[in-house]
C-alpha cells in the first residue's frame, strides 16, 4: 500500500465526512438549500476524479487498459480541433435533426391516431412491438440507403426516437379526466379546441417524459450506428477506431464529451420541462 | 305542458344502461316541468338517479326513451346553443391555468371579445367573492375556494340554466352552509334557474323552491314538493323553524317510501 | 364495452359466425391484421420502386426489352437491391435456417443461439443482480442514499457507445468469448429491474404494512407474505424491458471483435459485403428474437398473475 493509494482513501473517507456532514444540515433558506444540493455531488465527482488519479497512478494499473483522469484530460485538450469535428458531426448533425424528426413525427402520429380509433386498435400494439425490437440492427440498412455520412446515423435516430415520443404521447392524450372532458362538452367545443385547451396541457409530463428518455436515447444511437460504418469523423468511428489502436485516453475523451453533451441536453429538456409544467405535482413537489 | 314559462320539460324519460350483468334502469318514466327562475333540488340516496337525470338534461348522456327538452330546444340544441353552465362534484379547474385563466375558459372557447372576457371574470369573481384570487392558482386555493371559482367559471358566459351536481359534497359543515348562503344570494342577484343535484336534506329544503325525491332500482321520482318557505331565507336559522322542519318530513318520508320499495 | 350478442341457438352456425366476427371487430385483432397487411403491401409497392432504377439501367445496358410486368417480377429477384421483397428474407431466413446444418457457420440459427446465449447470461445475471440491490436499498436507508444515486449514474455513462473499449479491455485481461457481451448485457439489464423493484417493493399501502406490524411479523415475513408479491406486476414489466435491452447489448457488443461470430456480426458483415438480404434476414431473425422474449416473459407474467388471482 504506498502513499498514493493511502492519500486516495484518505481523501475518499474525508469527502464522505464532508458530504455525510452537509446531508445533515438544516438549510433554512432557499439559497443555502440550493448550495447544498449542488455541492454535495460537487463533492462527490472531485472525490470520484481523485480517487481514480490515485488508484490508478498508485496501483500500477497500465494505462491501456484505465488511464488516468489527468491523463485523459491532457488527451482532451491537446485533441479539441478532432474532437469538435466529431461533435459536429454526430451530436450537431445526427443527433439533433433526427431527434427533431424523430420526436416530431411521433408526436403527429400520435395526434392522427387519437383521430381515428382505427388506427389507435391496428397501429398501437404494432408500435409497442416495434419499440421492444433491436431498432439500432436498422443502421446498417440505413446506410445502404441514405450513404455512409450523417444522414444515414440521423435516421436511425428518427426511428428510436419515434416510437417512445408516438406511445407516451397516445398515453398523455389519455390523460385528462372524465369530468374536464365533459366540461368541454358542456361548452360544446370543438375537437382542436379540446385538443388544444385540454387535452394537449394535460399531455405535456407524458409528453415531456419521452423527450427525456429520447434524448439519451438518440446520443446512444447515433453513437452505435456509427459502430455500422461511417466516413472518418464521428464520436462513433473515433470510439471504434482508438479502440483498434489501444489509445484507451482517446476514448475515454471522446466519453467525456458524450456525456457532457448528454446531460446538457438533458438538462435543457428538464429546465423546458419545468417551465411548461410547473403545474403538475411532481415538479411543485407538493 | 309545453310552457314558455318551463325551461326544462322531462316526458316520460328513461334511461336504461346495458352493462354485463344486463340491463340497469337508472331512469324510468320521469315526468318533470321546471319554470324558469325556480331553484330546483333533487335529492335521493345513491342509484337513483339523480345525477343521471342531471347530465340528461346537459347532454353528456341521452335518454332511451321519453322526450327531453331545454329551453324549448333538445338537449344537444341547448348545448351546442350553450344554453347552461355545469358545475361538477370535482372543481375541474385546469392547474396550468390561473383563476382568472380559468373561468375565461369558457369564453374563450365560446369566442367572447379580451374586453368583454376581462369584464365578465371581474365581475363573475366578486360574485363569488374571490376578488383576489385572479392571479393565484388552483392548488394555491382551498377547496372551498377552488368550487367557488368553479362556479365562477359556469356564470361567466350568458346561460339562462345552472346545473350543479352535488357542489359541495367534499366540503366540510361550515364551509357548506357558508356557501349555500352565498349561492342563494347570486340566484337572487341573478335570477337564472338553477337544477341542483344533493344527498343532504337540509341543504335541499333550505336552498329549493322546488324538491324533487327521487329513489332508485328503478331510478325514479317519488314526490315533487313545492317549497312554501318564503324567498328570503337567509339568516341560517331558519333551518330551525317549524315550517322547515315539516318539509324536512316529509323529504325523509318520501325517500324512506323510496327505499322500503325493495 | 356491451356483450349483448344474443345466445345462439344450437345448430345456428351463422349466428356463432357473426358473434365471432362482432368480436374480432369490436378487438384489436381485425385492424391489426389489416395494418399489417397495408404494411406488407405498401413494402412490395415500394420494392418495386426503389429498386426500379438500377433494374431499369440493366436492361439498358444489356439492351433488352421490357415490359411492366418484367420490372415488376425482376425488381423482386434482385441479387443487391435497395429494398428486398418480403418473400426474398423468408427465402434467404429459410436457406439459412433449414437448408444449412445448425453448427456450420452459414447458418443463421448459429448466429442466433451465439447471440441468444449471451443476451440470456446477461439478462440472468441483471435481473438476480437488480432485485437484490433493490432488496437492499428498501431495506437499508444507507443504502438507499448511498446506491441509488449511484445506480441512477450508472446509466449516464451510455454503455453501448462504450460496448466496444469494454470488449476489448476485457479481452487484454483474458476474459473473453461470451462473458464480455453477457455483462454489458448485465450492465444495460439492472437498472430496469432496480428501479421497478424498489418502485415495487415500496408499493404496499401503509396500512398494510402497519397490518403486519400489528401481527408482530417479521422482516423476512413481511418481505415474503406482502412486498414480495405486491411488488411482482413491476417486476414483470422491468424484465419485459431488461430482456429486450439484453438483446441490444449482445448484438452491439459482438461488433468490435470483428464481427465473427452472432446476429450483430451478421449485420455488420452483410454491411460491408453489401449482402442486403443477408442483413434483412438477420434484422428479421433479431426481432423474432426480441419479440419471442418479449413474449415469452409476457406468457409467464399471466400464469403467475392468474395464479395470484389477478383480474384478466
Amino acid at each position: 500500500m504506498n502513499l498514493t493509494v493511502a492519500g486516495a482513501l484518505a481523501f475518499w473517507a474525508a469527502a464522505w465526512l464532508l458530504n455525510e456532514r452537509l446531508v445533515r444540515l438544516d438549510a433554512r433558506t432557499e439559497p443555502a438549500r440550493r448550495a447544498v444540493a449542488l455541492l454535495v455531488p460537487a463533492v462527490f465527482g472531485i472525490t470520484l476524479l481523485v480517487v481514480w488519479e490515485g488508484l490508478v497512478r498508485g496501483l500500477g494499473v497500465p494505462t491501456v487498459l484505465l488511464p488516468p483522469p489527468s491523463m485523459i484530460w491532457e488527451r482532451l485538450v491537446s485533441s479539441l480541433p478532432t474532437l469538435w469535428v466529431d461533435f459536429q458531426q454526430t451530436f450537431l448533425k445526427a443527433v439533433l435533426i433526427g431527434y427533431a424528426l424523430g420526436c416530431g413525427s411521433g408526436f403527429l402520429a400520435a395526434i392522427a391516431v387519437d383521430r381515428s380509433p382505427f388506427l389507435k386498435r391496428g397501429l398501437l400494439p404494432l408500435g409497442n412491438f416495434v419499440s421492444a425490437l433491436p431498432i439500432i440492427g436498422i443502421a446498417p440498412i440505413m446506410v445502404m440507403w441514405f450513404g455512409f455520412d450523417w444522414p444515414s446515423k440521423a435516421a436511425v435516430v428518427v426511428v428510436m426516437t419515434f416510437f417512445p415520443m408516438l406511445v407516451n404521447t397516445v398515453e398523455g392524450l389519455a390523460a385528462s379526466s372524465p369530468i374536464d372532458r365533459d366540461l368541454m362538452r358542456t361548452y360544446a367545443a370543438s375537437y382542436w379546441q379540446t385538443l388544444l385547451k385540454l387535452r394537449l396541457p394535460a399531455a405535456a409530463p407524458f409528453i415531456f417524459n419521452a423527450l427525456k428518455i429520447n434524448s439519451t436515447l438518440a446520443l446512444i444511437g447515433a453513437i452505435v450506428a456509427e459502430f455500422f460504418g461511417t466516413p472518418i469523423v464521428g464520436m462513433g468511428f473515433r470510439i471504434s477506431t482508438e479502440v483498434g489502436r489501444m489509445n484507451i485516453d482517446m476514448v475515454w475523451a471522446e466519453i467525456a464529451i458524450a456525456a457532457l453533451a448528454g446531460s446538457l441536453f438533458y438538462g435543457l429538456v428538464a429546465l423546458i420541462e419545468r417551465a411548461v409544467t410547473f403545474w403538475h405535482p411532481s415538479i411543485r413537489g407538493g | 305542458m309545453h310552457s314558455a314559462q318551463n325551461i326544462v320539460e322531462a316526458r316520460n324519460v328513461s334511461l336504461t344502461f346495458e352493462t354485463n350483468d344486463g340491463p340497469v334502469q337508472a331512469l324510468s318514466n320521469v315526468d318533470l316541468a321546471v319554470r324558469r327562475g325556480e331553484f330546483v333540488s333533487f335529492i335521493g340516496p345513491s342509484g337513483c338517479g339523480k345525477t343521471t337525470l342531471l347530465r340528461l338534461v346537459a347532454d353528456l348522456e341521452q335518454p332511451t326513451a321519453g322526450e327531453l327538452r331545454v329551453g324549448g330546444l333538445s338537449p344537444e340544441e341547448a348545448r351546442k346553443a350553450r344554453t347552461y353552465g355545469y358545475v361538477f362534484q370535482a372543481p375541474g379547474l385546469f392547474p396550468w391555468r390561473t383563476i382568472e385563466k380559468n373561468i375565461a375558459l369558457p369564453l374563450e372557447i365560446m369566442g367572447y371579445s379580451a374586453e368583454e372576457q376581462k369584464r365578465r371574470i371581474a365581475s363573475t369573481l366578486e360574485l363569488v367573492n374571490l376578488s383576489g384570487f385572479a392571479r393565484k392558482f388552483p392548488w394555491q386555493l382551498s377547496g372551498g375556494m377552488q368550487q367557488r371559482a368553479s362556479i365562477a367559471r359556469a356564470l361567466s358566459f350568458d346561460a339562462d340554466l345552472l346545473l350543479m351536481d352535488e357542489p359541495f359534497g367534499a366540503l366540510d359543515e361550515i364551509v357548506r352552509d357558508h356557501l349555500n348562503e352565498q349561492l342563494l344570494e347570486l340566484w337572487a342577484r341573478t335570477s337564472k334557474t338553477i337544477c341542483f343535484v344533493t344527498h343532504s336534506i337540509p341543504e335541499a329544503v333550505y336552498l329549493s323552491t322546488l324538491i324533487v325525491v327521487m329513489s332508485p332500482r328503478p331510478g325514479r321520482v317519488t314526490d315533487i314538493i313545492e317549497s312554501p318557505l318564503p324567498q328570503e331565507r337567509r339568516p341560517l336559522d331558519i333551518r330551525e323553524s317549524p315550517e322547515f322542519l315539516e318539509i324536512a318530513h316529509r323529504v325523509r318520508e318520501g325517500l324512506r317510501a323510496g327505499h322500503s320499495d325493495e | 364495452m356491451t356483450a349483448s350478442a344474443p345466445i345462439a341457438a344450437p345448430g345456428s352456425a351463422s349466428a356463432t359466425t357473426g358473434a365471432v366476427l362482432r368480436r374480432l371487430s369490436e378487438g384489436n385483432t381485425l385492424p391489426v391484421l389489416i395494418v399489417v397487411t397495408a404494411i406488407v403491401a405498401i413494402w412490395y409497392g415500394f420494392t418495386i420502386y426503389l429498386n426500379a432504377p438500377w433494374q431499369i439501367d440493366t436492361y439498358q445496358r444489356t439492351g433488352a426489352e421490357w415490359t411492366a410486368a418484367d420490372l415488376v417480377r425482376d425488381t423482386m429477384a434482385q441479387e443487391r437491391p435497395v429494398l428486398p421483397a418480403p418473400h426474398q428474407v423468408v427465402a434467404e431466413i429459410w436457406k439459412t435456417v433449414v437448408d444449412v446444418r445448425p453448427t456450420s457457420n452459414r447458418s443463421l440459427l448459429k448466429h442466433a443461439w451465439i447471440t441468444l446465449s449471451s443476451t440470456l447470461l446477461g439478462f440472468a445475471i441483471g435481473t438476480a443482480l437488480g432485485i437484490l440491490i433493490a432488496v437492499g436499498i428498501v431495506h437499508n436507508r444507507a443504502m438507499d442514499k448511498s446506491v441509488m444515486p449511484w445506480v441512477i449514474a450508472s446509466q449516464t455513462i451510455p454503455i453501448l457507445a462504450i460496448a466496444p473499449m469494454i470488449i476489448v479491455v476485457l479481452n487484454a485481461v483474458g476474459i473473453s468469448g461470451l462473458l464480455p457481451k453477457a455483462l454489458i448485457s448485465t450492465y444495460l439489464s439492472f437498472f430496469p429491474v432496480v428501479v421497478g423493484m424498489v418502485k415495487g417493493f415500496k408499493s404496499p399501502e401503509a396500512i398494510q404494512i402497519d397490518l403486519m406490524r400489528t401481527y408482530n411479523a417479521s422482516g423476512p415475513q413481511t418481505f415474503w407474505k406482502l412486498r414480495w408479491p405486491s411488488a411482482l406486476p413491476y417486476l414483470f414489466t422491468s424484465m419485459k424491458v431488461a430482456v429486450a435491452i439484453s438483446l441490444v447489448g449482445a448484438i452491439v457488443g459482438e461488433l468490435p471483435t470483428g464481427a465473427v461470430a452472432g446476429l450483430g456480426a451478421r449485420l455488420l458483415a452483410g454491411s460491408y459485403y453489401g449482402q442486403t438480404v443477408q442483413i434483412w434476414a438477420a434484422l428479421f431473425m433479431a426481432a423474432a428474437l426480441a419479440a419471442v422474449l418479449v413474449a415469452l416473459v409476457g406468457l409467464v407474467q399471466r400464469l403467475v398473475m392468474h395464479r395470484m388471482g389477478a383480474k384478466p
